[in-house]
């Protein structure tokens, strides 16, 4: 059954919140009101133990108020009784007013429906401290002569969007995860690391034990690796380190603004990637986490950005829409300047397994994870970053040996170009990345440029 | 507030912990951005809440509310001890607390010039618009700047007795320009690509001219589109100041962190490759190297009266004539390697719980200055202003990129060169460092996005830093 945010508690204080905020604005200004409430809580783990555990309750709003003449501010509090309520009101207009008109504002989204969609679980909604340092228990369980370090967390979120031309939208999501390595001492040598991982939306998807066995076999796996001569490898890249790479584009590449600026990328039209290669942005996706709305309320549903390898497709917020003379295709992140980022992004799933995948390799290595990734220029993608967490050698379509770690120097859509993808994984799935949760699966590719030895 | 934060530690203690401290804190926050003469965001937050840490055992538990009542505040304590239970399910051994004072008292930083309430909206929003017009009229296509104000008033007390409050103003600014070429783009920032910040006052911004320098990184990145690659050699490389921050950030600030050499980072921020059995004893770098954690410099960014566990701030040797002396450590984590606390553990907010940061970690300076080196040096590159860093989890390999360098050729600055990088491995390369500037030269770098710990959390750091010379670097990897 469909949830109806009309009898919901949660969403209902958070309407009555917005109502109050925009009888504060009254008739000085149009204003958009978001208010979110939830619950965020982390449970830490490291040297085989919880040293960090913590949970925190979150309720916020936030006004943006737009005067006639176009001045725009937009402010946040926590502090919601009345004295708060005000302040954060009178500050926002008041700042509006002293400051100098934006001549590119399009206006406040107007009024419209939004996709059903319902991230929500209630019973991870409600998960205990307990809960959590079951999963933690279960992934330690699964190491006893290692040592393991990572989090089980659970946040949930019940957000309201209200305007003064009418928006009234509702969304609740919750996400739990797993996110952990096992460490394996090594005789001679630093230890090993292997690596694993779930999110999802329910806590009871995720299996400790399970994740814990994957992450103790490849930490156990790495002992003793071999050095390897820098340069370029053919590479099986698990979703993870998918997940890292596709940060770049997505943010600097895709955003219409960064395309509008000469900054980007792109080619609309052109085949930049692979013909197997997919990508477009879709919150409403039930496999997502996602609002069906942006932060300035403009609906979300499937934007393709990569067509069979063709670039067709950028992201929008209102304003750099407005600017390229094209519709907005709600990607606001609500930050005024920066523009649009594809904040539930999928990569299309192929159909071979992360087996077949290496299978199919003669010579390359296997990479679990990407770390301190940064971008040297976003017009080329060029990134480097280093290897982490399980690096093996594949030889002759079998893994023969853990490999010591790399830095690399890499263009991601280099290493997507047309030729390039020797293989897509059908093992797509939510992973985090430093710019939110990606839906990704496992890649093979031709060429990846490994530059010197993390160790030296 | 001290009844807020006294309720919510005896609910702790009424729970069963046998520690608590609470913080209540209460932060202003305004962020504006400008491009081409246009402010295109303008983002004015108050957030405040309670946030409250329970031992029970060995066992920690920590709860935060942002409803600031008695009756919230004293359940907030209970669920803190309600967590700490639940993480008796996967324990370890005895957490020790290393003693400190029991303090009352309150502190402040100085500064002249209140940016938020001395200085009108429209004077902040017309420096950005003036300065990014100046960047525009020098033939810019991209020209951004922004600032970044804090307001942080914290109110602390602790089961043991400590009454503390603090009240720290902070901002900074940041200016760039980028050009744009046939398949690259070039960006020169001022004052350094993450800008300046300090626990200063509005005096700050207006100190480091913003207005005045446009002109000048206007110049420079368009220069940069035509100018020749950094070649990929093996030389010598003189850092300028902003670049050493980084550096010094890198690749001693987190790898001295107490809480990522004994594995607490281990899944994410990652460990250190120092030994704790090596402190006194370890080479870091050259007799020249000598860093300080010192948190008692006025205005700069790490400074600060007392960290969030009531302990006083202090200035710790790290590094001393190239060895290794000192770490940053809190007081559950320093008795591990039988040390006191050094005082260096803080939280973004009422909502985190405080860890192991960075304080004001900088390079003490030397007896020489950038002209001296530049001309005892016959064939080297000098590099400057950040624009990409990437370093291993355990802080040894780094691949760092500026914005800007120029070749030197027998004692004289030559060409502008585009796309500079150097690698190398920590310990190495500092003792390779045989070169420190003076103290005319001495720069309180601040940095204000430096993220660490689960959930993320975003500290405030300084780094006090000269320019200085390194042998036998590679550079010009790509």
């Amino acid at each position: 059954m469909a949830w109806d945010p009309s009898t919901d508690a949660t969403a209902t204080k958070g309407f009555a919140l917005a109502d109050r905020i925009l009888a504060l604005v009254g008739d000085r200004a149009e204003a958009l009101v978001t208010c979110g409430q939830g619950l965020n809580a982390l449970t830490r783990f490291a040297n085989s133990r919880i040293h960090q555990n913590m949970a925190s309750d979150h309720d916020q709003v936030r006004v943006r108020v737009v005067t006639a003449d176009g001045r725009i501010a937009q402010a946040t509090t926590t502090r919601l009784d009345q004295d708060g309520l005000e302040r954060l009101v009178e500050g926002a207009i008041a700042a509006a007013r002293l400051c100098p008109p934006d001549p590119e504002y399009p206006g406040l989204a107007p009024a419209g429906s939004v996709a059903e969609v319902d991230h929500f679980d209630p019973p991870t909604a409600a998960a205990s401290p307990d809960a959590r340092a079951e999963v933690v228990a279960d992934f330690v369980g699964t190491g006893p002569d290692l040592e393991s370090a990572g989090y089980c967390s659970t946040d949930s979120d019940t957000h309201v969007l209200v305007s003064t031309n009418g928006l009234r939208y509702a969304s609740r999501s919750t996400m739990a995860q797993v996110d952990a390595i096992h460490r394996a001492a090594a005789v001679d040598g630093p230890p090993t690391d292997g690596y694993g991982q779930i999110t999802s939306k329910r806590l009871s998807d995720l299996d400790g034990r399970r994740v814990g066995e994957v992450a103790a076999q490849k930490a156990t796996a790495g002992a003793n690796p071999i050095e390897l001569e820098p340069g370029s490898y053919e590479v099986v890249l698990e979703a993870k380190a998918v997940a890292a790479l596709l940060l770049f584009p997505a943010w600097l590449g895709f955003n219409g603004k960064a395309y509008a600026e000469g900054t980007s990328f792109v080619h609309l039209g052109e085949q930049q990637m692979d013909e197997r290669i997919e990508i477009w942005d879709d919150g409403t996706d039930p496999l997502s986490l996602g609002r069906p709305y942006d932060a300035e309320g403009t609906a979300k549903g499937r934007l393709d950005l990569v067509r069979a390898g063709v670039t067709v497709g950028l992201t929008y917020d209102r304003r750099s829409a407005t600017l390229a003379g094209v519709e907005p295709n709600g990607c606001s992140i609500g930050q005024d300047g920066f523009g649009g980022y594809p904040g539930d992004l999928f990569l299309g799933a192929g159909d071979e397994t992360l087996e077949e995948l290496i299978g199919g390799v003669e010579r390359g290595l296997l990479v679990t994870d990407f770390w301190y990734n940064r971008i040297l220029d976003p017009k080329t993608q060029v990134v480097t970053g280093l290897t982490r967490n399980g690096l093996f050698l594949i030889e002759h379509g079998e893994i023969t040996q853990p490999v010591q770690n790399f830095r690399y120097t890499q263009s991601v859509v280099g290493a997507l170009a047309p030729g390039h993808v020797l293989g897509i994984g059908n093992d797509a799935q939510l992973v985090s990345n430093e710019g939110g949760i990606v839906h990704v699966p496992s890649l093979r590719l031709a060429s990846w440029a490994f530059t010197g030895g993390a160790s030296g | 507030m001290f009844d807020l934060v006294t309720a919510a530690v005896e609910g702790a203690l009424a729970a069963g912990a046998s520690y608590a401290d609470a913080r209540v804190m209460i932060v202003r926050y305004e962020s504006m951005s400008a491009k081409n003469r246009v402010v295109e965001g303008l983002t004015q937050t108050e957030t405040a809440g309670i946030g409250v840490r329970a031992l029970i055992g060995s066992s920690w538990g920590f709860q935060s509310t942002p409803e600031l009542s008695p009756a919230a505040a004293r359940r907030a304590g209970e669920r803190a001890a309600e967590v700490a239970r639940a993480s008796a399910r996967v324990t370890g051994g005895p957490v020790q607390l290393s003693p400190t004072p029991v303090v009352q008292d309150s502190w402040a930083n100085a500064y002249e010039v209140h940016p938020l309430d001395d200085v009108g909206i429209g004077e902040r929003a017309d420096l950005l618009v003036a300065v990014t017009g100046a960047i525009s009229d020098a033939g810019i296509p991209l020209a951004q700047a922004s600032h970044q104000i804090w307001d942080t008033q914290k109110w602390f007390a602790s089961s043991e007795g400590s009454r503390i409050d603090q009240h720290l103003v902070e901002c900074g600014a940041v200016i760039d320009a980028t050009a744009l070429g046939d398949g690259e783009t070039q960006r020169r920032s001022y004052p350094g690509v993450r800008g300046q910040y300090g626990t200063r006052g509005w005096e700050l911004v207006r100190e480091i001219d913003l207005l005045g320098n446009a002109p000048r990184i206007a110049e420079e990145a368009k220069a940069l589109l035509s100018a020749p690659r950094c070649p990929e050699k093996t030389t010598t490389l003189i850092l300028g100041s902003e670049q050493m921050a980084l550096q010094i950030h890198e690749s001693v600030g987190h790898a001295i962190e107490l809480d990522r050499i004994l594995g607490w980072e281990a899944a994410f921020a990652g460990t250190s490759w120092l030994d704790p059995a090596q402190l006194g004893s370890l080479r870091y770098g050259s007799d020249l190297m000598n860093i300080t954690a010192d948190a008692t410099l006025p205005g700069a960014l790490g400074s600060f009266g007392y960290d969030d566990e009531g302990v006083p701030a202090q200035a710790v040797d790290i590094v001393k004539e190239g060895t290794w002396v000192g770490v940053l450590s809190g007081r559950d984590s320093a008795p591990l390697v039988g040390l006191s606390s050094g005082g260096m553990v803080r939280a973004d907010g009422a909502a985190r719980l405080p860890m192991v940061r960075m304080t004001n970690v900088g390079l003490l300076p030397g007896d020489s200055s950038l002209d001296e080196m530049i001309a005892a040096t016959e064939d080297g590159i000098y590099m400057d202003t950040n624009r990409s860093w990437s370093i291993d989890d355990k802080r040894l390999n780094f691949q760092f990129g500026c914005e800007i360098a120029w070749e030197i050729k027998d004692g004289q600055l030559g060409q502008m060169l585009r796309n500079p990088t150097y690698t190398g491995i920590g310990p190495k390369f500092w003792a390779s460092m045989d070169m420190v500037g003076g103290p005319d030269e001495w720069v309180f770098w601040g940095t204000a996005n430096c993220g660490k710990g689960q959930p993320i959390q975003v500290g405030h750091t300084g780094h006090p830093s000269v320019p200085a010379r390194f042998t036998n670097v590679r550079v010009g990897v790509r």
